[in-house]
């Protein structure tokens, strides 16, 4: 589904990426791990398209996407910080991706789902963040593409919608697709995915489940795992 | 009784054979014209029919009246002069005259006037000229409702449509005259009258005074002339009412005064010239009520202009409004409106509280390096401009309007 | 790209800004015209300010744009659309609701005192063609440079510099050049100088208007040819042209290559 090869980036002097390989197929949910800085946000943009790299290969879906951007459509993306244009209200901001995309009407569903209906007359600048996210996951899921990428996706969410969004997320790997997620919550990495890629210092430092990630660290939780990765290489 | 019977029927013949009426035409018994003068007697008319008549050198030298009937055709054949008066008391009216010899060392001429007093000349059509109507030594004639279309190219080969030498007292009025090279030319010619005119498109001048005196020009159309209207040496002129338009080019302008003293430029309108009016040399001039309009420069002063008047007139939309190549002036602006004043008038008596500077820095400039016209109206040039205006350097300080009027004047 | 265009123009027709900026030349036309009851002068002014206010409005609103619009280029860069489109559809976004402001705000007025009837419409009509082309083209310089720029503060301070530089300081190094060099035939250089300043090229259109029979005194026979034939006004407006063409093309460029 998503090849990366080789894949360098910098920003000035600081090089993010340092020869990053992932390969990862179809079906699942895969989370991407590591520390602050580590380039989480830079190789899920890479694949997005929206870095560019200074060197290797991505291709999605068969596609290498250098210069290509048709992919993009069968990529559903949720960014990290939903900035929206604050003037516009949230009913003509949905119409609007709509528009820009193409039209469905499982927007009416999620924003049952949500329990959006009370802002859809709001302006998105008066929204709190977690009304912002829940806007935002709605635009995400909204289409149905075959990769779904969710970037921080629980920020600033009520348990409730929380509980929600695990729901959906597991009714769309039901549906076959795969789904990149990071997340800075071990609990929800380990309640939802079902392998996990961690990079350290620009590169993929280990890819498996969690259970793999257990034994290899030797530590009884996954969040003891992950934290002895980083006491370790900071040693 | 019988003694006045026999005066007054003598009376009677003597006018018959005064106003007697010999008709010219192609299949008439008189078939030339020359033939038809050398048969008239002095105070006879002359009737030319319509045809076309192949002749020149056509030497009127008694008092005639010459008419033609429906612009009779006179065909110089290129051969030299066409009509040539010596005589007093000579009317030329009607005719049309084509084909004017061209020499290099004779000025042939459609119609001539030698030494010769109360002359007219009117209704004539000229075509195909050299000179077109050339009166020398001659007074007290009139020249009127004539039309001269020349065709002239080079100004070394083309000659004039309307020519005085040593002419005084001479009325030019309703004349259309143009391509030629001067349209119409005065050189040694007091008292004239020139006025209702339309001279354009000529090679050179639309109208040119050289070393002519109490003249008085009105009410004519100078356009599209390849410099202008010239004015030199020459005192007492009066020019009124005259219109000037669209004289551009290099040497181009409206009007240029060299040498011209006392004259009095009242009621005209400079209009689309390179330059409205460029003077050299002119002292005690009175400007007043004049328009400039959306010319290069309204007015040029080259030096040598003193105790001039500018009064009252309008200064509308001009790239520059005056010229100054010295710093020195004795000239006098006075209540002009000027469209690129931007001062205020707070107590509302009409005349601006700032007084106005009409030359620029920048005029100045561009007088020294020509090409430097192209940042005309640039916000670096206004900026230089401005402060050339609050302390002068390059230009007169002494050249201001101090009452420049806030709205445009009407007479 | 036209759909990016239609929401950027709409955002912006929802801004105060250009309510700012129509009223500005709607309240300029009608004391220029109701106030001096002069056609002719209206339009010399009009024609001074716009080469100084338009780019420079351009250049500040442009770059004011792109910074303030950044949540919605960013929401815009999460959804599979071209880059070239989202920024090319942002910059015409704010092209045309500025043209559209400066041709509204200055022609509501000039319509109502019956333009018309006159035969100043031609001076107009340039003027505001001319507006027109320094709008698109300080818009897209404005957009190379915060593209160029992610600091918001370096950016304005670049966009300042930039309309200073050629509404000013370039005429000043022009004549400055002129003057120094003036034993050497010049017209050709002259002509070059003013076709590679986009104010100074509007400029000359306007001087070929107003200022024709200042223009025609000078000798020079390129000067002579490109003032005194259709020619001046042809080579002006395809330099316009270039001019808008150029950074645009960068747009397209530097948005392929950045990083989001």
């Amino acid at each position: 589904m998503v090849i990366i090869q080789n894949l360098h980036k910098k920003f000035g002097k600081n090089k993010v990426l340092k020869g990053v390989d992932l390969s990862i197929k179809g079906g699942g949910i895969f989370a991407i791990l590591g520390p602050n800085g580590s380039g989480k946000t830079t190789l899920i943009k890479s694949v997005l398209g929206m870095v560019i790299p200074n060197k290797g290969d991505i291709s999605v879906l068969g596609e290498n996407i250098n210069k290509n951007s048709d992919y993009r459509h069968k990529i559903d993306y949720l960014p990290q910080i939903a900035n929206f244009p604050s003037n516009l209200k949230v009913k003509e901001l949905i119409r609007m991706i709509k528009d820009l995309r193409k039209n469905t009407n499982e927007d009416e569903r999620l924003i049952e789902l949500f329990k959006i209906q009370p802002f859809l007359d709001k302006k998105l600048g008066t929204l709190s963040g977690g009304t912002k996210q829940k806007v935002n996951i709605l635009l995400t899921f909204m289409f149905d593409s075959p990769l779904i990428i969710l970037d921080e996706p629980t920020t600033g969410l009520d348990p409730i919608s929380l509980i929600r969004l695990k729901e959906l997320i597991q009714e769309e790997k039901a549906k076959g697709k795969t789904i990149l997620i990071t997340s800075h919550i071990m609990s929800f990495v380990e309640e939802v995915s079902d392998e996990i890629v961690f990079i350290l210092e620009g590169k993929i430092y280990f890819r498996g489940s969690i259970s793999e990630l257990k034994t290899k660290t030797s530590q009884p939780d996954f969040e003891h795992a992950i934290a002895s990765i980083l006491t370790e290489n900071h040693a | 009784m019988k003694n006045l019977i026999i005066f007054l029927s003598a009376i009677l013949m003597a006018n018959t054979t005064v106003s007697q009426t010999i008709e010219v035409c192609n299949s008439c018994p008189i078939s030339t014209i020359k033939k038809a003068i050398i048969q008239a007697k002095d105070f006879d008319t002359i009737v030319i029919k319509k045809g076309t008549y192949k002749e020149h050198n056509i030497l009127i030298d008694k008092p005639l009246v010459l008419i033609g009937d429906s612009y009779p055709v006179i065909d110089g054949e290129l051969k030299g002069e066409v009509i040539t008066i010596t005589s007093d008391n000579v009317t030329v009216d009607g005719l049309f005259v084509i084909n004017v010899g061209t020499s290099y060392t004779e000025d042939y001429a459609a119609i001539r006037v030698r030494k010769s007093k109360n002359f007219v000349i009117q209704n004539v059509v000229l075509e195909k000229l050299f000179f077109g109507i050339y009166i020398e030594k001659s007074s007290y004639g009139k020249v009127y409702h004539n039309k001269i279309i020349g065709d002239a190219v080079e100004e070394y080969n083309s000659g004039n449509g309307i020519q005085l030498w040593y002419s005084n007292h001479i009325e030019i009025e309703h004349n259309y005259v143009e391509h030629v090279r001067d349209g119409i030319y005065l050189e040694f010619s007091d008292d004239c009258i020139i006025k209702n005119n339309v001279s354009a498109e000529n090679l050179r001048y639309g109208l040119h005074f050289m070393f002519s005196n109490n003249d008085l020009y009105q009410d004519n159309i100078f356009e599209n002339n390849g410099a202008g209207v010239a004015v030199m040496f020459s005192k007492k002129i009066k020019m009124l009412n005259n219109t000037f338009r669209e004289n551009w080019g290099t040497a181009s302008y409206g009007m240029l005064l060299k040498e011209i003293n006392d004259a009095e430029i009242i009621g005209n309108t400079f209009e689309e010239n390179t330059i409205g009016i460029n003077i050299e040399g002119s002292n005690r001039i009175t400007y007043k009520h004049n328009n400039f309009k959306n010319n290069g420069w309204a007015i040029k002063v080259r030096g040598a202009c003193y105790t001039n008047h500018f009064l009252e007139n309008n200064f509308l939309y001009n790239s520059f409004d005056i010229a100054y190549n010295s710093k020195v002036n004795d000239n006098v602006f006075d209540r002009n409106y000027w469209s690129n004043y931007t001062g205020y008038d707070l107590d509302k008596n009409g005349i601006g509280d700032v007084p106005y500077r009409p030359v620029k820095l920048f005029s100045y400039i561009v007088n020294r390096t020509p090409e430097t016209i192209i940042l005309l109206r640039s916000m670096f040039i206004d900026i230089i401009d401005f402060s050339e205006k609050i302390s002068p350097v390059f230009t007169p300080d002494n050249l201001l309007d101090n009452n420049p009027l806030i709205k445009k004047i009407s007479w | 790209m036209l759909k990016i265009l239609k929401y950027s123009f709409f955002d912006l027709m929802r801004s105060r800004w250009s309510y700012v900026y129509f009223a500005f030349y709607l309240l300029l036309g009608i004391i220029l015209l109701f106030l001096n009851n002069d056609l002719s002068k209206a339009v010399i002014t009009l024609m001074n300010v716009i080469i100084v206010l338009v780019p420079l409005i351009g250049t500040i609103f442009g770059v004011m744009y792109y910074y303030n619009s950044k949540e919605f280029t960013e929401l815009l860069l999460a959804q599979p659309l071209k880059r070239s489109s989202i920024f090319l559809g942002q910059y015409l976004g704010v092209a045309l609701s500025l043209s559209m402001s400066l041709i509204l705000g200055l022609g509501i007025p000039f319509v109502l005192y019956g333009l018309f009837k006159s035969d100043a419409i031609w001076d107009f009509s340039l003027l505001l063609i001319t507006g027109t082309f320094l709008t698109l083209i300080f818009t897209a310089l404005a957009f190379n440079i915060a593209l160029s720029n992610e600091n918001k503060i370096k950016g304005f301070g670049y966009a300042i510099l930039l309309w200073l530089f050629l509404a000013i300081i370039y005429d000043g190094i022009f004549l400055m050049t002129l003057i120094m060099f003036d034993d050497y035939p010049l017209d050709k250089l002259s002509l070059v100088g003013t076709m590679l300043n986009p104010i100074d090229l509007s400029r000359t259109l306007i001087l070929l208007k107003l200022d024709i029979s200042a223009l025609l005194g000078y000798t020079g026979a390129v000067f002579k040819q490109f003032f005194g034939t259709s020619f001046g006004l042809i080579v002006s407006f395809i330099m316009l042209t270039v001019w808008v063409i150029l950074p645009v093309l960068r747009i397209v460029f530097k948005s392929k290559k950045k990083d989001f």
